[in-house]
């Protein structure tokens, strides 16, 4: 058995015990790891439980599919408010002077505010670089000036007009390129600082900016430059370069962004379409000054995010303000149009890519500069997949954000890492087909990096090709006709992160019945179905038996939706509170078995009864009520991972990450330019799948958005205007119905023995290989690389005829 | 976005909408709806506020389809029907096939051929209240600069082009359009002499006067021998607006075309006339070359803008397509 080991203060008592690692029915071995001594012995393997690793449906499912499911968008309160923002109709602007009076005394209007602050926006270093003025400058066209809240939804918007603002016109820019200039307008009068979401994005601290361009930034800590560019250039016995060119993609959520904020003497509750109810409570004290425990944040559905639901935004912060004025609830929900323009998107980017390898595939330099714009926020890099993936002695990714006067980006669904994977992993397949090596062989030979993710990508090569047909694929440009088939694939890599403050509680009811507690929302990935099934494993129930309670900052603290974190961080936690409200169930229950030792004492099928003397077992609901324990309540929180993290903190960051390859087929019709992706073959992990059908939901979400950033999805920009021109869901083109591949999931069962449900994420692994996949399979189709996205008629048929 | 207060009249005769909408002016516009699902998109967008809407779904007897002599639909006549109805489609199959194709199930339900036949174009520029309000100004004193939808052909004034999918196979079967005014009877005018290339500052796109409502579409009687067929050519195979689109009926003889009728969608301002292909074919040996040739001489006078160059070859493809779909039509 396990001994105790000296522990510092903070850290929980260690045991060091023999643990389970490895791909279930691939390989496995027994590793030693130290545990913390609270937590339960380690599962075995998912085939034999009853409750974790099953494809229950989510327990929601019907409250979805019939509409009962309430979202911020629905909620109704007594006396409640619209709002309804002013934005401006201009890129690039000075406010002079606002008239709210016009509004304020229109019948039916309740309160006027003007924004102070703006929110989602880089921050000039210094704030000495402009001039002073009462009011933010404006730097996009739709950024939001002011915002007013009358009885009805028709009142706000009449009076909307009637707020007369009066601008000074700046020059503005608005295409990367253009902006890149020396001669550009400057959309900041001096260097900006821009912080990260939970989401990701953000950008280092200090970094030079000259005009428009800030950088360069060499992506995450640990990414400085290594070895000598030129030498591995000139040891190559191949080089590929060229340049890729990616789009601006919006999030499109189907709930756009909002909330309901109800401020009542000194209280304040918000509902909140949100990605992380915590981080919405801690920016509404922090501007609103008040206490954090004076604010309750709730978000009982939250319809999509993508990256882009976090804090209150500068809608958020005006309909608090309302809320507060007129002493009533106001709801503010985004139109489609301000989702698009203002609510975030993911930065475009323009990337020179250099990669030089030996004959046999050993890579010998990287050399990658990209830009990209956000607008108005920074954040526009390539992620860190040229140093995660494939081990090089040479190595240097420069990245620059270049400002550009259009809204503000949001970190989405793997940012950077979607723009980065698509150029390196057409990359990849240009250098096999100059080495005449099979692509899978080229990864075999260079995805060697010590990782979980690694062993995951070897075991996935193998069972996605066997499952594809890759033996089919043909040589490039095989089919005669206009409508040329190919087959591609490329490979997935995304970080394994952590939220360890997280803190899950369990309770137990004088009558037996068990529910769990925790903050965290759930953004559609099934966090109430995956809590229930951990917990309901503890008591040998059924998911549907436990009651779930989350998306409220009244239970304990959970993690944001973002980094693909939420299962890993709270099933651990979750598992550790059930397994100490089980023990302690067991400890009280014994007495009625003529007292039992405790550790004999087991549950099943909504039964308790003792080892070795089964038929004996009886109701729990009927022993609770006999023992009269009270309530039970364990709390846990989520521990750091066995082997510890490389960087910790709220975001934890494992060494490991998260794999997968992807394989697409693809149908190009070369007289048309239209592309088809007809059938796509996915192999992802995401350590031990708590719910395989729900991990598959997340698999096949993220590749109809990979297809559809792949072909369809483009932001246009008017440069005149500096308006976007389809800011709505009939022009801006995604994927549809009949867009929508064939889709096959293998899911493997990897348990990297570093929590107590080995748990991992998946949304963003699942979402970044495709485009490249699909370009590879352009490739293999027609003989040409298509290196701009989106693959739509004219950039196919610009690529075709180069 | 959000709409106006705005009155609504039921008409229960063509005289009574035509005298309501004769009563329209700048200041009180007075617009017709029939299914109302451009009218309501450009009204939700600010493009449109109408101060009173005259309902025509209250008209009786302008919902008919009637076969007797060539094809007559009225005008409330939805694109549902005309998709489904088998006496159009063994008759007029590029005109169901068009119907078909536009929009989605939803909006098919509830869209008619008039207002579908009247609808704005649906440039983006169009469709963003910025460029009727704020932005105007600087709209008017240049062009379209994001043109990669608008027109290869024709394009020398305005490169807007109109939106109807419908038309161009309407115009194929030389279709006209009777219009039914207060005081001076109705009219009926070729569907190709109709349209006008759209404008921005303009209130429509066709040659309907203030004061006239939309009652029939008709199409002459066709040639016993005609085959036809109709491609829309799109990016996305759900819901899309196209890249192009393409009618063609020809009588043949044998393998020889007789007559040929070809026309294009979203490449001009208006649904155009592919003269020179027509030309080509009528009296030759359909072949995969000859279609070849009449393909490339419909693209021969394109004149693409600065990011629709991709359409030349692509509706090049997509008449060469449909020239020998309808060769080879039941």
């Amino acid at each position: 058995m396990a001994t105790d080991n000296q522990a510092p203060i903070d850290q929980p008592p260690l045991r060091s015990q023999s643990l389970l690692y490895g791909i279930v029915g691939q390989e496995t071995r027994q590793v030693t790891r130290q545990v913390p001594a609270d937590e339960p012995p380690q599962l075995p393997v998912n085939a034999e439980l009853r409750s974790i690793g099953k494809p229950i449906r989510r327990l929601d499912a019907v409250q979805k599919v019939t509409g009962t499911a309430k979202y911020t968008f629905d909620v109704q309160l007594p006396g409640m408010l619209y709002a309804r923002q002013v934005v401006c109709p201009w890129p690039h602007a000075k406010v002079i002077s606002i008239d709210t009076s016009a509004a304020e005394s229109y019948p039916g209007v309740r309160a006027v505010h003007v924004l102070e602050t703006l929110l989602q926006t880089a921050r000039l270093r210094d704030p000495e670089a402009e001039a002073r003025n009462k009011y933010p400058t404006v730097r996009f066209a739709g950024q939001t000036v002011a915002a007013v809240a009358a009885e009805t939804q028709r009142i706000a918007d009449q009076a909307a007009k009637l707020v007369k603002v009066e601008y000074e016109r700046l020059p503005h820019v608005s295409e990367l390129v253009a902006a890149m200039d020396d001669e550009a307008p400057i959309v900041f009068p001096g260097p900006v600082e821009q912080p990260s979401t939970a989401g990701g994005g953000g950008a280092p601290e200090g970094l030079p900016q000259k005009g428009n361009v800030r950088g360069p930034n060499f992506g995450m800590p640990g990414m400085t430059p290594t070895g000598d560019i030129d030498q591995g250039l000139a040891e190559a016995d191949v080089v590929v370069e060229a340049e890729y060119r990616t789009q601006v993609q919006t999030h499109v959520p189907m709930e756009t962004h909002g909330i309901v904020a109800d401020w009542r003497d000194d209280e304040l509750t918000i509902y909140a379409s949100t990605q992380h109810t915590h981080s919405v409570r801690d920016e509404a004290a922090e501007y609103f000054d008040l206490p954090k425990s004076k604010i309750r944040v709730i978000s009982d559905f939250t319809g999509g995010g993508f990256g882009a639901k976090y804090g209150i935004n500068n809608f958020g912060l005006l309909a608090i303000h309302l809320s507060q004025k007129a002493g009533a609830p106001v709801r503010m929900m985004l139109d489609r149009r301000e989702e698009h323009v203002s609510a975030g998107n993911r930065p475009n980017s323009l990337q020179r890519v250099r990669i030089g390898a030996k004959q046999d595939g050993t890579l010998t330099a990287i050399d990658v500069i990209s830009w990209g714009t956000g607008g108005i926020a920074g954040g526009a890099g390539i992620g860190f997949c040229y140093n995660a993936l494939y081990p090089c002695p040479n190595m240097r990714t420069e990245q620059y954000d270049v400002f550009t006067n259009a809204g503000p980006c949001a970190a989405f669904r793997a940012p950077g890492q979607v723009q980065g994977i698509f150029s390196l992993e057409q990359a990849m397949d240009e250098l096999a087909d100059r080495l005449q090596l099979d692509p899978i062989m080229l990864r075999e030979r260079i995805d060697t990096k010590p990782t979980d993710d690694m062993l995951a990508r070897a075991h996935e090569r193998k069972i996605a090709a066997e499952r594809f047909g890759w033996d089919r694929r043909r040589p490039p440009n095989s089919d005669a006709g206009p409508v040329k088939r190919g087959m591609g694939m490329a490979q997935a890599q995304w970080v394994y992160v952590v939220s360890p403050p997280t803190t899950v509680e369990v309770r137990i009811a004088d009558d037996g019945s068990v529910s769990v507690y925790n903050s965290a929302q759930d953004i559609g990935t099934g966090t109430r179905t995956v809590l229930a099934q951990v917990v309901a494993e503890e008591f040998g129930l059924d998911a549907e038996n436990i009651g779930v309670y989350i998306g409220d900052t009244r239970f304990p603290w959970g993690p944001p939706s973002g980094g693909s974190r939420v299962t890993a961080s709270v099933t651990a936690p979750a598992r550790n509170a059930a397994y100490a409200a089980a023990r302690d169930l067991a400890a009280r229950l014994a007495p009625l078995f003529d007292d039992a030792d405790p550790d004999d004492i087991f549950f099943a099928g909504g039964k308790v009864g003792v080892r070795g003397n089964e038929g004996a077992a009886r109701p729990l609901k009927e022993a609770a009520k006999e023992a009269k324990f009270g309530e039970i309540s364990k709390l846990a929180k989520r521990h750091d991972d066995y082997e510890g993290f490389v960087l910790s903190g709220e975001t934890s960051i494992s060494r490991h990450g998260l794999g997968g390859v992807q394989f697409a087929e693809v149908a190009v019709d070369v007289e048309t330019g239209v592309v088809k992706v007809e059938r796509v073959v996915a192999a992802s992990d995401c350590g031990r799948p708590i719910n395989p059908k729900l991990v598959e939901s997340q698999v096949i979400g993220g590749i109809i958005q990979g297809v559809s950033y792949a072909i369809y999805e483009d932001r246009i920009m008017d440069a005149t205007s500096g308006h976007q021109l389809n800011a709505n869901v009939d022009q801006y083109r995604m994927v549809g119905s009949r867009e929508t591949p064939e889709i096959e999931v293998l899911l493997i069962e990897q348990i990297g023995a570093q929590s107590s449900t080995d748990a991992r994420g998946i949304a963003e692994a699942s979402n970044v290989a495709t485009s490249a996949a699909i370009a590879n399979a352009f490739y293999n189709a027609t003989g040409k690389r298509i290196r701009t996205l989106p693959m739509n008629p004219a950039n196919v048929l610009a690529a075709l005829s180069a | 976005m959000a709409m106006n207060s705005f009155e609504w009249a039921d008409a229960t005769t063509v005289e009574q909408a035509a005298g309501l909408l004769a009563e329209s002016t700048e200041q009180r516009p007075v617009i017709a709806k029939a299914g109302g699902i451009d009218l309501l998109d450009l009204m939700k967008e600010g493009i449109l506020a109408p101060a009173r809407l005259v309902n025509l779904k209250t008209i009786h007897g302008l919902d008919e389809i009637d076969t007797e002599n060539g094809l007559t639909l009225g005008a409330l006549v939805t694109l549902d029907r005309i998709d489904k109805d088998p006496r159009i489609r063994s008759r007029y199959v590029a005109l169901s096939d068009a119907a078909a194709h536009a929009a989605t199930p939803q909006v098919r339900n509830a869209a008619t051929i008039a207002g579908n036949l009247l609808q704005r174009p649906r440039c983006w520029y169009f469709r963003h209240d910025h460029f009727h309000g704020e932005g105007a100004d600087e709209m008017e004193s240049r062009g379209a600069d994001q043109n990669q939808h608008h027109a290869i052909l024709d394009n020398d004034k305005n490169a807007m082009v109109h939106a109807s999918t419908p038309a161009t196979a309407l115009v194929a079967y030389d279709a006209s359009v009777e219009l039914a005014g207060r005081a001076n009877g109705s009219r009926v005018v070729k569907l190709s002499d109709f349209f006008l290339p759209p404008e921005m500052q303009r209130a429509h796109d066709s040659g309907i006067e203030s004061g006239e409502v939309m009652t029939r579409v008709t199409i002459p009687p066709l040639n016993a021998r005609a085959k036809a067929a109709y491609h829309k050519q799109t990016e996305r195979e759900s819901y899309d607006w196209p890249i192009c689109d393409v009618a063609v009926v020809l009588t043949m003889e044998g393998q020889t075309v007789q007559n040929a009728s070809i026309v294009m969608g979203w490449v001009a301002p208006t649904p155009r006339r592919a003269s020179e292909s027509e030309r080509l074919l009528i009296g030759n040996r359909l072949t995969d070359d000859l279609a070849r040739q009449a393909a490339h001489a419909a693209v021969a006078d394109a004149t693409p803008l600065s990011k629709n160059g991709y359409k030349v070859p692509v509706l090049e493809a997509v008449v060469r397509r449909t020239i020998l779909a309808a060769a080879v039509a039941g």
